[in-house]
């Protein structure tokens, strides 16, 4: 064992941890899947998706936020837990308006193809059609506020030069929502748009001009679905840890 | 006492509609309707959508031909980003065009063999339960299988040209998002045997045959049945071919006599109105010049044979000369003529899918064009059920602030008002007992026009026959359920 890395069990399999690292973070290094939605690269995690929950001793957690400690013990695959993470994707479809058959991002889109994953066919819970307004009075952005899944990627990911903020969030509650900070002046930018078209997991920042220009087949989940570059690489990274074989 | 016969729905076409027929004490038929009874409201929902999404969104109108309403909204948008559609590259344009070719050939084999067949192959009084695909699949099995392998083969062409079979993504403003494969071209052209183009092309030449030799059979009632003069539009090429995707407008009187010639797609509104019944969903288009009584017209397989000069493909051209030779270069009114020409087309998308898989430009070059961008733009396409357009505004935040459909089947609404009143006439006038056979008749008659309901109220589903039957105080004496 080397200084700073514990053992970890994810569902049956053994798994080795650096000290510090997240759960996600450290499922992902063995090729262990944990869906995510809010969590980005390098971003600090924020844990408003939920969309990782696993159950450590007992007890529903984020794994984004939570931290592995040795001998941990990480329910990530039961049907229990594949159930609350079907149910939570559900209850982002219905609280928002999302017609994936027309949106620029579908085959592109992680809510998208998580509902894939998860097997989604028809929310059980009832659509709240709330009456959300797009906002395109950007050069270069559009504002689709009924895809909005407050995931908070854009507020963190997507600054000015000088570190300030170019998303934020105004009003609480059901009424919460995006907003871009129009006194700066990367807000107007082609590039501000590009960035925020790409960190924003669903969507509800797009770029202006361009939409569909990727063929059906050739998009980003019609290649590879969600989950499956981080589990394909076992057999390249020469095989699990699972300690039952 | 009078009577009122609802046909509720009628079957075997795309989309919700009924007829109403009312009798007089003596039985005689006094007034005889198609109401479409369904309303969807895209025109309004696409309102502050970006124009780009209303080529994917727009489509979502229909199942059987999304196809020419996504490129006819593409088309529309070409425009309002400043490049018009015939200024797009060659690659886009054979790509769009082999789409579009695609979708013709499989619309039209599922509109003459799944839905109008049973008709033609066991009559219109053969038992409903019989007269069906399935009755056609057990007695005709060899044309039940090319009929589905001709669909098929038109439906991978939309696949390999727009992403999916239906309701892909495949034409954006200004021109495509993909060459075709190697890989698809050798499935198309050499993969198979007994699956390619050319096999398309023969099959296509079979299905003309088909009907030329039932009609030597059956010419009367296929010359007789809702035969009626009218005025005709389509796009026509340049040099007046039949041009299926682009062109300028045309129309014609009964006579054959040109009323208006190459007008431009963007000129549309100054040579069309639609007026609008309390009756019916559906609109009624009409041509100005003649004004709403007389200026209504049909589109559509028979009314493009009838204003195009010439076919552009051999095969199909020689077909054509036989077909306007039968009436001796006088415009076809007969609404089963309407099969004649259907089938002709499809031979023509046979030949040009198979020519223009040949093209190199399929393959490689340019994909998209940039001009400048204007708030406006139309899109004028021939569907295969005839002549659809397109028209948005959009606005300086690239949102659709206006958008106006004018539905190939909308066109035909009196055209078709005409043959239900013509059939019921014939067929249901003075008769005691109303047979199932006799409201099969009326139900032929629009089918012959290939109607998409749910396109023309910009809906979907099928229900069984339903027949209601009314006195005059409006009680219901008697109801038939078929189908």
């Amino acid at each position: 064992m080397e200084q700073g890395t514990i053992k970890i069990t994810i569902d049956d399999k053994e798994i080795w941890a650096k000290d510090g690292q997240s759960v996600v973070e450290a499922a992902r290094e063995n090729h262990i899947f944990i869906p995510t939605l809010c969590d980005y690269k390098s971003l600090k995690p924020a844990g408003t998706c939920r969309l990782c929950t696993v159950k450590i001793g007992g007890r529903f957690v984020s794994a984004c936020t939570t931290t592995v400690s040795n001998g941990m013990k990480v329910e990530n695959e039961s049907s229990e837990i594949k159930d609350i993470r079907k149910s939570l994707i559900e209850m982002l479809f219905v609280e928002g308006n999302h017609m994936c058959p027309s949106c620029e991002k579908s085959g592109n889109c992680d809510l998208q193809a998580l509902a894939y994953r998860y097997q989604m066919t028809a929310p059980r819970f009832p659509f709240s059609f709330t009456n959300r307004r797009l906002d395109a009075s950007l050069p270069h952005l559009i504002l689709e506020h009924n895809r909005c899944i407050q995931c908070l990627r854009c507020v963190r990911g997507v600054r000015a030069k000088d570190g300030r903020d170019l998303f934020g969030f105004v009003d609480r509650g059901a009424k919460i929502h995006i907003t871009v900070d129009k006194t700066v002046e990367e807000a107007f930018s082609e590039k501000t748009a590009a960035a925020a078209m790409a960190i924003c997991p669903v969507g509800a920042l797009i770029q202006k001009g361009g939409a569909y220009q990727t063929p059906i087949g050739d998009r980003k989940y019609d290649l590879h679905p969600i989950g499956s570059e981080i589990e394909s690489n076992i057999e390249q990274s020469g095989g699990s840890h699972d300690t039952k074989s | 006492m009078g009577r009122k016969i609802t046909i509720d729905p009628v079957t075997r076409v795309e989309g919700h509609g009924k007829v109403t027929i009312h009798l007089d004490e003596n039985n005689k038929v006094t007034q005889a309707r198609l109401h479409i009874v369904e309303f969807r409201g895209f025109e309004k929902f696409i309102q502050g959508r970006p124009y780009w999404e209303a080529i994917v969104l727009v489509q979502r109108l229909c199942g059987i031909c999304p196809v020419s309403h996504h490129l006819c909204a593409a088309k529309a948008m070409d425009r309002v980003i400043g490049v018009p559609s015939y200024e797009l590259t060659e690659t886009a344009d054979l790509m769009r065009r082999l789409m579009h070719y695609g979708q013709f050939f499989q619309s039209h084999v599922l509109h003459f063999f799944h839905l109008s067949s049973p008709d033609l192959l066991f009559g219109v009084n053969d038992d409903p339960v019989h007269r069906n695909i399935i009755g056609v699949i057990q007695d005709y099995p060899e044309i039940a299988t090319k009929a589905v392998m001709m669909r098929k083969f038109g439906q991978e062409i939309i696949q390999a040209t727009a992403g999916k079979k239906i309701h892909g993504t495949g034409a954006i403003p200004g021109g495509i998002n993909k060459h075709l494969s190697e890989k698809e071209k050798n499935h198309f052209l050499t993969d198979s045997k007994t699956y390619n183009a050319d096999i398309m092309v023969e099959w296509a030449q079979e299905a003309v045959e088909l009907f030329k030799d039932y009609h030597r059979k059956n010419k009367d009632w296929i010359d007789g049945f809702a035969c009626f003069d009218s005025n005709y539009l389509s796009l026509v090429r340049k040099d007046g071919a039949l041009d299926l995707y682009d062109g300028g407008l045309r129309a014609i009187d009964s006579d054959g006599n040109k009323i208006f010639d190459h007008v431009s797609d963007q000129e549309y509104h100054k040579y069309i109105t639609e007026n609008v019944r309390s009756w019916s969903y559906m609109k009624f288009p009409y041509l100005n010049v003649l004004g709403a009584e007389k200026g209504w017209y049909r589109v559509g397989p028979l009314a493009r044979l009838n204003t195009c000069d010439f076919i552009p493909s051999p095969l199909a051209q020689k077909e054509f000369e036989i077909y306007r030779a039968y009436t001796k270069g006088k415009p076809h009114g007969h609404s089963m003529h309407m099969h004649w020409a259907r089938l002709i087309e499809v031979l023509h998308a046979a030949e040009v899918i198979r020519d223009i898989l040949h093209e190199p430009n399929l393959y490689a070059g340019e994909l998209l064009k940039t001009g400048t961008r204007t708030g406006e733009g139309v899109g004028i396409i021939e569907a295969p059920r005839g002549t659809l357009f397109h028209h948005y505004r959009v606005n300086e935040q690239d949102l659709v602030t206006e958008c106006n459909l004018i539905v190939s089947t909308t066109s035909n609404n009196e055209a078709m008002n005409l043959a239900v009143r013509q059939v019921a006439e014939s067929a249901i006038s003075g008769q005691a007992q109303i047979q199932e056979g006799m409201l099969n008749q009326v139900e032929v008659a629009i089918r012959a026009y290939d109607p998409c309901l749910s396109c023309a109220t910009h809906a979907l589903g099928q229900m069984p026959l339903r027949i209601d039957v009314y006195n005059h105080k409006e009680q219901l004496v008697d109801q038939v359920v078929s189908g």
